[in-house]
């Protein structure tokens, strides 16, 4: 008998984030740093392996070098498998031909020979830009249940939000009898999370239909699921209750990331019966010096505080000196925030250095914007960041 | 050079010195530094040498040890040849287990013939410390010794109820070796600290030769007495390095880490390896008032923390004070309790409004998994 999985991941992974800005000069979307020891992509990984899905593609296409040094062989994950584990899926040369992935349909349509080798009876897709927990298990056991051919997790979200989703129309017993992607006029306010299960025969037949079709744009929202919909292939809709955030813009990242803060978080990231896996940094407890004041923050292992740290999600290795203040911000790891120098509602990336009496952002009451700075670069003595700034090289000030 | 060497790390050594945290555990599994086991330094010390293959003496007790070792992939030591071996104790129905380190030693010698590196490096767990093994077998290769010995200057007594003093010449020959004598308060003198290179074939060979002749004291029959005939090279270590030989000495070294030169000298280069646990960042609430303290991850703090040592996952309640205290992992301290100079052991339990109190010198210790 042939070996198999019941169920393989895709997880498409090469989003550019370009509304991230300079987050994602040179990684991409989903090894953005998060919640002090994360990645993004350590929340659909952690997904799979809690819900006994060993065997996930990765599909990376721009700025790979950061993720695919991240994931490695998959261990932090438990993904290191001699059947199955993690596997990175670039672009690759074929004999007939050669070409970037169009878009996440052709993406996965280049990688079926990666999933026909575990012979699977049902592809589970995911996006690696949200930040949720999710028992894709339960999901499955939903799509046998209905007989399926396809089934799209879907969320409530705010009507007045509604037009930025794909948007599902369905029938009482959870089947979907329209798709709209993106609708001016929103009829519900179910949204598309982005995460699919496809009984394997049925993706790989309409993936070569979709391939072979010239007037395709190649994606799953626009152009798959339709078809299916359209020749009448039983698509249901699976209702998820939780915490679920697209982290793609500036605020929607900053909001995640005060999300974990707080007695009752709205996300917790310390839930023993649901782990978040990800690659451990190397490095010593946090410490916390004589005069530092800490208030509603998360701190991650390596730091050093020596100044005032307050509703704010500090990466391993951040160094915070005395008289440094960090008020409402996501600073990412090695970051270094010199005697004096103030953060406020900002989001700095890793390894960036802002020196003495810099002031970087504004307070948050004042409604003008998240200061962000990109990584590896200096902010010198004095400078000041104006809120909303949006930094991705040294900067010494006017 | 290093990985011509061989790693042998000595797990249950001196167990006795420290009973109340070695009751149910080995020296090498006893928690330190919050995050840390007492054999992560050893073992990360031959890692970054380049010692890719590490024998571990277990005797007893060595369940948390196992645990802790895993595949030894933390350490990046899960590898096809070699990696990290468990050596337990080996023996027949003719033989009891080993009761001292020649014994312990003829037990390995299966190991140490089936390798094929040219050196042996052993190194106790009851030492802390970062030490370059590299330039010690350098140091070795240079001077065609024997048997090098790695010492540290230490002052007045030592507590520890085994131990030697070394006098080298000034090429760094050993010509003096002392066991156990008597020292002077104040008085300086070079204290062996329990990490030795070796010739792989030599030392198989004295082993062999100490076992027809019925010998048992490596300290005493192999080194004290052939101090003059052996080339045993001492290697001075001038860097941080502290002895856990008494929870009182484990108490005052585990507060010395609130030191930043301290830190910085075993952790500044980040290449200390241990097991890693998948905890949440340390959640610092609202009201939380924390100082000159080491807080690992997965703790959540409502209360006041100072001078302390906060292990993984460690709880501290609304109102509480924890002040000069080692607090290990997922102890849970309810709220309005007040600890000063506790050590608790793992998953202990402070109730509300708890009060304990012991003093630097006698820091009161509550054993694993107790409820106060």
């Amino acid at each position: 008998m042939q070996r198999k999985k019941e169920c393989v991941a895709m997880l498409l992974a090469g989003g550019q984030g370009s509304r991230l800005y300079a987050l994602t000069n040179n990684i991409a979307k989903p090894a953005v740093s998060f919640g002090g020891k994360y990645r993004i992509i350590d929340f659909p990984l952690s997904n799979c392996i809690n819900s006994g899905i060993d065997t996930v593609g990765v599909l990376t296409q721009y700025e790979p070098l950061v993720l695919n040094e991240y994931i490695g062989n998959g261990q932090p994950w438990d993904l290191d498998r001699s059947f199955g584990g993690v596997h990175i899926l670039s672009p690759y040369q074929a004999k007939k031909k050669s070409s970037w992935f169009e878009g996440t349909a052709n993406a996965i349509y280049q990688n079926m020979a990666f999933m026909k080798k575990y012979n699977p009876d049902y592809v589970l897709i995911l996006s690696g830009d949200h930040i949720y927990k999710m028992d894709y298990a339960a999901m499955l056991k939903a799509h046998k249940a209905t007989g399926a051919d396809c089934t799209i997790a879907a969320i409530e979200v705010p009507m007045k939000e509604a037009s930025r989703f794909g948007i599902l129309n369905t029938n009482e017993d959870g089947s979907i009898y329209q798709f709209e992607e993106k609708p001016k006029q929103p009829k519900s306010n179910l949204a598309s999370m982005g995460i699919y299960i496809f009984t394997a025969s049925k993706l790989f037949k309409y993936l070569t239909e979709d391939d072979e079709n010239p007037a395709s744009s190649k994606d799953f929202g626009k152009d798959v699921l339709p078809a299916m919909l359209n020749a009448g292939e039983k698509m249901f809709s699976y209702r998820f209750e939780g915490y679920w955030k697209d982290v793609g813009t500036i605020s929607s990242l900053w909001e995640a990331n005060m999300d974990l803060l707080g007695e009752e978080p709205n996300f917790d990231v310390n839930d023993p019966d649901w782990k978040i896996h990800s690659r451990n940094p190397l490095a010593p407890p946090e410490y916390i010096g004589e005069k530092a004041v800490t208030g509603n923050s998360l701190i991650s292992l390596g730091c050093e505080v020596e100044g005032t740290v307050i509703n704010s999600v500090l990466s391993s290795n951040v160094v915070v000196e005395e008289g440094a203040e960090v008020i409402d911000s996501v600073l990412m790891a090695g970051t270094v925030v010199k005697k004096g120098a103030k953060v406020i509602y900002s989001i700095v990336d890793e390894n960036t250095v802002i020196e003495e009496g810099a002031v970087v952002g504004e307070d948050k009451e004042k409604n003008a914007g998240i200061a962000v700075l990109g990584r590896n670069i200096t902010i010198g003595a004095g400078a000041k960041v104006a809120a909303g700034q949006i930094l991705d090289k040294d900067y010494k000030g006017e | 050079m290093a990985n011509s060497a061989v790693g042998v790390i000595f797990s249950n050594v001196h167990d006795e010195n420290i009973p109340e945290l070695s009751r149910h555990r080995t020296m090498a599994s006893i928690p330190y530094g919050g995050r840390y086991r007492l054999i992560d330094f050893s073992l990360s010390n031959m890692v970054n040498a380049g010692i890719t293959t590490v024998g571990v003496v277990t005797k007893y007790n060595y369940q948390s040890l196992l645990d802790h070792l895993g595949s030894g992939k933390d350490w990046d030591l899960a590898r096809k040849d070699g990696g990290i071996i468990l050596l337990p104790p080996y023996s027949d129905e003719t033989d009891a287990p080993y009761t001292n380190r020649l014994e312990a030693l003829k037990g390995i010698t299966g190991f140490l013939t089936h390798r094929n590196e040219d050196y042996v490096v052993i190194s106790d767990c009851d030492g802390i410390a970062r030490i370059d093994y590299a330039a010690i077998l350098a140091y070795h290769e240079e001077k065609n010794a024997d048997i090098t010995m790695v010492y540290h200057e230490e002052e007045g007594p030592v507590d520890s109820g085994y131990f030697m003093t070394l006098t080298p010449d000034e090429e760094g020959r050993i010509t003096g070796l002392k066991i156990n004598p008597k020292l002077k308060a104040k008085a300086k003198s070079n204290v062996y600290i329990n990490i030795m290179v070796i010739k792989r074939e030599f030392l198989i060979n004295i082993i062999q030769d100490a076992m027809t002749r019925g010998l048992s004291s490596f300290g005493k029959d192999i080194l004290s007495k052939n101090v003059d005939t052996l080339k045993i090279y001492g290697f001075r270590y001038e860097g941080y390095y502290a002895g856990i030989d008494s929870l009182q000495k484990y108490y005052q070294h585990s507060m010395e880490l609130l030191q930043k030169d301290v830190r910085d000298a075993l952790f500044g280069a980040r290449d200390i390896y241990t097991k890693v646990r998948d905890s949440a960042p340390s959640k610092y609430m609202d009201g939380a008032k924390v100082s000159n303290s080491l807080i690992s991850d997965g703790c959540v703090i409502e209360g006041t923390v100072e001078n302390c040592i906060l292990f993984r996952g460690v709880k501290v309640g609304k109102g509480s004070v924890v002040k000069n205290s080692i607090v290990m992992q997922d102890t849970v301290i309810g709220s309005g309790a007040q600890l000063d100079c506790v050590i608790t052991d793992k998953n202990v339990v402070v109730r509300d409004r708890r009060h304990l109190a012991g003093c630097a010198e006698l820091p009161y210790f509550i054993a694993k998994g107790r409820m106060l």
